[in-house]
């Protein structure tokens, strides 16, 4: 059907245009730092700025840690849910789908009131505070997808065997978890780990009302006070996501639907 | 007779206790840092300055600064959400039912799995880049004597958030739609055809009512996204546009509104909202599902 | 006068060639069943029949008019596919009332005429419920008065059974078959399964490959095979291998021993060798008389099936297969017996070289 196709086609061709233009502009833009001609004068000064240094550090070991609690919390749960208590399984995946629905701020409200200054729990009044609350809420933004990549892999390998093999040779359950069902399910947690480093690497509404120097507070602060600078940390942002994506692809995740910090 | 073998089996079954305490600290973080600090909002929305119980946060939201900010959220997210599901429909079905090569499925889900993680600042700027007074799109199109700031078009304003928002809802709808699109059965369209149906006929009577819960939650989907959202308005329109999500974020900052109660009012109203859509998207899903089974 | 005609059907992918050289007549109220293994191309001119693919070269004639580039929803043809054919959004109904409503017949005559289909299939009750509300084989009832209500003038089954329990299977194929003979509709039937086809057809056009093996009643295809593929396909079948001694009498080796057939060995000289096919039913154990053949060998295998004891016999080289009746709680014959095996002259069947 010819005149199918073409509508087809149409399609594809307006959906192309709108993500490559603002791609192609943006690029574009990042290169006319210098007066006159092209260069990348702008993603120099970007890479030589020390608070780019600071904040993108601070939010690539703040995404490490939060990576490393978000394994520690959800692959015991997963296992011993496919395992033993297969009746929490609504709840807990309930609870996974808790984060899509609190919209970001309202939850770091929360975060706020429940450990303010003035609460029981006061976390925001010191940095270390500060830092483990923002660590917590990113676990919690993606929590969905660490959870759901663990679990498709677990679902991939035989659990109940591998424990049991692993029991008659005696191995007690931190072994078992740590030694043997881990690394079996390497692809679903390295999925779920990249997936989550591109949150937190760009995300704004905790890091700001929790006033922490990370990197997405940095960006809206140059976006304000720059010109030329800001297109080339989108650039760096948008190659940064789609390295992670590509990351996940490569592991066999499939690419995820998400939210995020938007 | 074979012989009784000399070690039995070690089954060493382990504690009943460790499961639970395997999934304790799930639980425990769940509550922390999910369940309790929402729902603390949700109880203080419902106090007063003494702790008493209140309506009065929930009425005062009737205000005409908070109701004009509610609307315009609704408004943002209905805009953002109606054409993100027309265009990620469109997109969706173009290149899965289209005709059209093979190998455009997998790069379409790939760039939409990209595109729809990618928002926030970087996409504020990234649009600025683009459609800003000096951005590429915006001289290009002069240079061919459409001038769009002149014409009364800003970046900076509902227009220009939405448009900047299309840019994570459309893969958002593209991603969400296609298991349901996919449902769609072939055979469904050759019985339809041997039947009589012109192709008109077919998608009237029968592709879009089978598709039309998957889009009505896809979108309900994409509004509450939208309705959300904040990170990019923030960055795009700062305070200009003064939707819920900057309110409340103003109200977090500096308590703009000079009362606390009232902001958990707000928070409340905004949980409600993306709570119901998406309790609305759960339910059509699986009424759905449970005729593409 | 035939009613559908297939001249010279082509169907190629690229190199490849699904279906060649395929001709055949079909004549009104006729039920012709494709039967072939997957990938045979009965699917392929089944589809082209309806319209789904265009035949690279032939042409298809219903009622005397040329349809080869007509489009499928112009043919009036009635299909019933394999699986999920029903319209999930509609009722049992509404999906018999579909091919009317499309056509724009008012709702009275639709109403009257769904409620005949639903006679017709005696699944009346069933008349608001929905697809995903029945069993398969109900699926499949609805998705046959479906295809029927518009009164179209040829009826396309895809081995519509093939998804179904056994039990099922034969119920409907008996009640396919008693609507089709009723209403008088010519019927092409695609199926592998080699019981449905003989059971349900008047005439079976065994496919290979792309090609026509061998059209014929199901007793022919059954009983008088042209090819060894037929022969083996339909059936159980014994291939033995016999080395020609006289070919005007009908005289072969099998294995250091004589036989004779009845049947003619097409230019044959002796010392050839031929593949002879022999029904295990046709076989007897014991020996014969002097108008029967007689083979000698040694129980290999005993194999009890119910109604039929499985005997295999294992010749000098060669073993064939013997199916006898079960004849009650007697003795079975024990494997290592010596035993003789007798059949008719008419029952060994030479086979054309494939």
């Amino acid at each position: 059907m010819k005149s199918g196709k073409f509508g087809a086609w149409l399609a594809v061709f307006v959906g192309v245009a709108y993500f490559l233009a603002p791609l192609v502009a943006t690029f574009e833009f990042s290169l006319r730092m210098r007066r006159g001609e092209y260069s990348f004068d702008a993603y120099r000064v970007v890479f030589a700025s020390d608070s780019f240094q600071a904040s993108f550090l601070y939010s690539t070991v703040l995404a490490v840690v939060t990576i490393v609690v978000a394994i520690l919390i959800v692959v015991p749960t997963a296992y011993w849910v496919q395992l033993r208590l297969p009746r929490l399984r609504g709840i807990v995946e309930f609870t996974t789908l808790l984060p899509l629905v609190i919209p970001a701020i309202v939850l770091v409200f929360g975060y706020i009131k429940l450990y303010g200054s003035s609460s029981v729990l006061p976390l925001t009044a010191t940095t270390l505070g500060s830092d483990a609350l923002l660590m917590f809420g990113y676990v919690g933004l993606g929590l969905p997808y660490m959870y759901r990549s663990v679990e498709t892999a677990l679902r991939a390998i035989d659990v109940r065997t591998l424990t049991e093999a692993a029991e008659s040779q005696g191995a007690g359950i931190l072994t078992i978890l740590f030694r043997v069902i881990l690394p079996n399910i390497r692809s679903g947690i390295l999925s779920g780990a990249f997936l989550t480093f591109a949150i937190v690497i760009g995300e704004f509404t905790f890091a700001s009302l929790l006033d922490r120097p990370a990197f997405g507070p940095y960006l809206q602060l140059i976006g304000a006070s720059r010109a030329y600078e800001p297109s080339a940390l989108a650039i760096m942002a948008f190659a940064l996501t789609w390295a992670c994506m590509g990351l996940i692809l490569l592991l066999g995740g499939g690419a995820p639907n998400s939210t995020g910090k938007r | 007779m074979t012989a009784v073998s000399a070690t039995p089996a070690r089954s060493v079954r382990l504690p009943n206790l460790a499961p639970w305490l395997g999934v304790a600290p799930f639980f425990l973080f769940a509550m922390m840092f999910l369940i309790v600090p929402t729902a603390s909002l949700l109880v203080g929305a419902f106090q007063d300055h003494d702790g008493a119980f209140t309506f009065d946060n929930v009425l005062r939201l009737w205000q005409p600064s908070i109701r004009l900010s509610y609307l315009l959220s609704v408004e943002v997210s209905l805009a953002s959400a109606f054409f993100g599901a027309l265009i990620g429909l469109a997109l969706a079905l173009a290149v899965l039912r289209g005709g059209l090569p093979e190998w455009l499925r997998p790069t379409l889900m790939t760039f939409s799995g990209v595109a729809s993680n990618f928002a926030g600042v970087p996409l504020a700027f990234a649009f600025m880049a683009t459609l800003g007074r000096i951005g590429f799109v915006t001289i290009l199109l002069k240079s061919v004597g459409v001038d769009i700031y002149a014409a009364g078009f800003n970046l900076f304003t509902f227009t220009g958030l939405t448009l900047t928002y299309l840019s994570f809802q459309i893969p958002l709808m593209v991603l969400v739609v296609t298991p349901a699109i996919d449902g769609v059965k072939r055979e469904w369209g050759e019985a339809a055809e041997i039947l009589g149906a012109s192709r008109f006929q077919y998608w009237r009577m029968i592709v879009l009512p089978i598709l039309w819960p998957s889009i009505m939650g896809a979108s309900l989907l994409l509004f509450a996204n939208a309705f959300g959202a904040i990170a990019t308005a923030y960055a795009l329109t700062g305070s200009f546009l003064n939707i819920v999500p900057i309110l409340l974020y103003a109200q977090i900052r500096g308590d703009v509104l000079h009362d606390p109660n009232l902001g958990y009012a707000l928070a409340l109203g905004m949980l409600t909202i993306t709570g119901l859509s998406n309790l609305a998207y759960l339910y059509l899903r699986a009424r759905s599902d449970r005729w593409l089974k | 006068m035939s009613f559908l005609t297939l001249t010279g059907i082509q169907k190629t992918y690229g190199a490849n060639a699904v279906v060649r050289d395929f001709d055949l007549s079909v004549e009104r109220g006729e039920l012709v069943t494709f039967l072939g293994p997957s990938g045979c191309g009965k699917t392929t001119t089944l589809r082209m029949i309806a319209g789904f693919e265009t035949p690279t070269e032939g042409s298809i004639l219903i009622d005397g008019h040329d349809v080869t580039n007509l489009r499928a929803n112009r043919r009036k043809i009635g299909m019933v596919f394999q699986a999920y054919a029903l319209f999930p959004n509609m009722t049992v109904a509404q999906n018999i009332g579909f091919g009317l409503k499309v056509a724009g017949r008012p709702a009275a005559e639709i109403k009257a005429r769904v409620g005949e289909m639903l006679a017709m299939i005696k699944l009346p009750q069933l008349a608001e419920r929905y697809p995903y509300q029945l069993s398969r084989g109900q699926q499949q009832r609805v998705s046959l008065a479906r295809a029927l209500a518009p009164s179209p003038q040829i009826l396309l089954l895809d081995e519509p059974l093939s998804a179904l329990d056994a039990r099922i299977r034969v119920s409907l194929r008996e009640e396919i078959r008693a609507l089709q003979r009723n209403l008088g509709i010519t019927t092409i039937f695609v199926t592998h399964d080699q019981e449905e086809a003989l059971s349900m057809s008047d005439r079976v056009v065994v496919m290979n490959e792309g090609a026509i093996e061998q059209v014929g009643t199901p007793s022919e295809i059954y009983n008088a095979p042209r090819t060894r593929f037929v022969a083996s396909f339909v059936g159980t079948l014994n291939l033995l291998d016999g080395t020609i001694v006289d070919a005007s009498a009908g005289a072969v080796d099998i294995d250091g021993q004589r036989a004779t057939t009845r049947r003619k060995l097409n230019g044959a000289k002796p010392g050839d060798v031929l593949a002879l096919a022999l029904r295990p039913e046709a076989l007897r154990l014991g020996a014969g008389g002097d108008d029967r053949n007689t083979l000698a060998g040694v129980i290999e295998d005993v194999a009890f099936l119910g109604a039929v004891v499985r005997v295999r016999v294992r010749l000098a080289r060669a073993a064939i297969i013997v199916d006898t009746f079960n004849r009650g709680a007697g003795a079975l014959p024990a494997r290592g017996e010596s035993v003789a095996v007798n059949f008719g002259a008419d029952d060994l069947i030479p086979l054309q070289p494939n």
